[in-house]
């Protein structure tokens, strides 16, 4: 697989470690009454769909940085890649 | 028909004209007491166990497209009871003792095939891990033997053993494990499930649930509503995809896992081994091929189908282990899709909906646990309690902090 990083262009996916789906970055709040329930979701329970999936991918051999790829699982095809940070951004995430 | 050595003479003498179907190919009903969906070898096991061992009637197993098609057939059939933790092995124990006995139970010749497993270490630190994991095989009743470098030149002489980087220090040898035929294992289930009155229905995809008042009343399919009791998903790598019909989310990630299969070849590899230093396995078919793999590749995936990079990773595990390798070629490699857990550990549990029961999250490892998945998935489906030795696979144990993670890598599925 190639990854399109959006500074880089094209890499091989082997350059890259993967966490999984991208919805980790909506990190719960610690501080909320049903925090308990809210960090099982977050920490344990998964969409796992089959089609596509935005998914975290980090340049590990390359310039480290975290990117959302939206892959489809049947086929592996990947359609959008951007970097995490601006996706985080976007979600409205400060940091 | 019993199979026997004498029905063997008998039919090779008169043509072999005499072997009938090993199951009947029936219509759906319109209600069962108990619906399994998924006829890879838990489901089928289930059935069987429900019928022959807790006396449930009305049963179906439904499957999408063939029995045995899924992992079931895909796997690299290695069975053993080495597992280190108080959840699990007590299980993988119960297991093995079912698949010592299996083909007297079902009538079948599965070629269970106890030739040994032996876990190479490498360095002190892992021979150390291994005398742990050995004393707590035995201490819940399976074997386990340490050997030394020699130990292990007797039994493999050909290994890579003065690598500079990885030396072969010596091994876990776990005797009773091994290799089973895993297409006979499916056949060998469903046979015995379709004489006890199991309809095993074929071509007949779980397409929804239907539920009322939190209570599941049968599955829509392909060919029409069926009603039931009980249904218990046991469908692997699909099971996220089944049970989000449901409206269930699962702490399960699909992966895929591929395995490998050399040209035949003389008997070379008298058991199973595994690599310390790399992700490797392999044992012999009795065909001659040597079946190996390694890691899955570590992305999400439903495609049952692999890509290089993996494959270079574990050819190169192989050759390092065994330089004679090198020269072997490759036939074929293929890809199953993992219901890779949270914690590397399975789930046979009741859902929240009423009626609805849940076996899943194998992982690479559920080809070994067959028989007793089935056992114990079929013993919740009858009584509504856990079998005594699948008390931990429940899907509260990450919400209470009781994960069964062998590995001790945390919540992440690609690391398990
Ligand atoms: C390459 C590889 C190597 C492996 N090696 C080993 C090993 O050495 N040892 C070991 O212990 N384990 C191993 N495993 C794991 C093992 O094969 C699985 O954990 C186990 O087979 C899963 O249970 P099953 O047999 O019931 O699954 P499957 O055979 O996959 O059965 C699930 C069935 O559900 C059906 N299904 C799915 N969706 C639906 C639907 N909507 N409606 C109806 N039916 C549906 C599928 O078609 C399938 O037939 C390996 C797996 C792979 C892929």
């Amino acid at each position: 697989m190639l990854i399109n990083h959006p500074l880089l262009g094209p890499r091989d996916a082997q350059e890259f470690t993967y966490l999984g789906d991208a919805a980790l970055i909506q990190r719960p709040d610690w501080q909320a009454d049903d925090a308990a329930d809210q960090f099982h979701e977050y920490l344990y329970l998964r969409d796992n769909p089959a089609g596509l999936h935005r998914e975290l991918w980090f340049h590990e051999a390359g310039d480290r940085s975290w990117l959302v790829v939206t892959r489809n699982t049947v086929t592996h095809e990947i359609t959008d890649v951007q970097l995490a940070r601006d996706v985080a951004r976007n979600e409205g995430r400060s940091t | 028909m019993r199979f026997s050595g004498f029905r063997v003479i008998k039919e090779a003498l008169s043509g072999h004209k005499g072997w009938t179907p090993h199951w009947r190919d029936p219509e759906p009903k319109s209600h069962y007491d108990f619906v399994i969906i998924g006829g890879g070898g838990h489901g089928l096991a289930t059935a069987y166990y429900l019928a022959k061992e807790f006396g449930a009637s009305k049963i179906a197993v439904l499957e999408k497209g063939w029995i045995g098609g899924g992992n079931v057939g895909r796997n690299t059939t290695i069975i053993r009871s080495n597992y280190l933790l108080d959840g699990n092995e007590p299980f993988y124990e119960f297991s093995l003792k079912l698949w010592e006995n299996l083909e007297q139970d079902f009538n079948y010749n599965a070629m269970v095939s106890q030739r040994g497993i032996l876990n190479l270490v490498h360095t002190d630190a892992q021979r150390d891990a291994a005398r742990r994991r050995g004393n707590a095989m035995i201490l819940n009743g399976s074997d386990a033997e340490l050997l030394d470098q020699d130990g292990v030149r007797k039994l493999y002489p050909f290994l890579n053993f003065d690598n500079a980087r990885f030396p072969i220090k010596g091994g876990l040898l776990h005797r009773r494990g091994g290799t089973v035929r895993h297409d006979a294992v499916a056949w060998g289930y469903a046979r015995g499930a379709d004489i006890r009155g199991v309809d095993i229905i074929q071509n007949c995809e779980v397409t929804g649930f239907r539920t009322e008042n939190g209570k599941c009343l049968g599955v829509e399919t392909n060919r029409g509503f069926i009603g039931a009791g009980k249904v218990g998903v046991s469908v692997a790598g699909s099971s996220g995809r089944v049970m989000e019909k449901a409206g269930v989310r699962l702490p399960i990630e699909s992966h895929v896992l591929q395995a490998f299969v050399s040209e035949g070849l003389k008997p070379v590899l008298p058991g199973v081994i595994t690599y310390g230093a790399g992700h490797f396995y392999c044992s012999q078919s009795d065909k001659g091929g040597l079946v190996f793999g390694g890691d899955i590749d570590g992305y999400n995936s439903y495609a049952q189908r692999g890509n290089l990079p993996v494959v270079e990773d574990v050819v190169e595990g192989g050759v390092s282990l065994i330089p004679a390798l090198g020269r072997v070629r490759l036939l074929r490699g293929w890809g199953g899709i993992m219901d890779m857990s949270m914690d590397g550990s399975p789930i046979i549990d009741k859902t929240d909906i009423d009626g609805l029961y849940f076996n899943g999250g194998w992982c690479y490892g559920g080809f070994k646990a067959t028989p007793a998945a089935g056992w114990c998935f079929a013993h919740l489906l009858k009584t509504d309690q856990p079998h005594e030795t699948a008390t931990a696979y429940r899907f509260d144990r990450f919400r209470r902090g009781y994960m069964i993670d062998e590995k001790g890598q945390g919540a992440q599925p690609n690391l398990h």
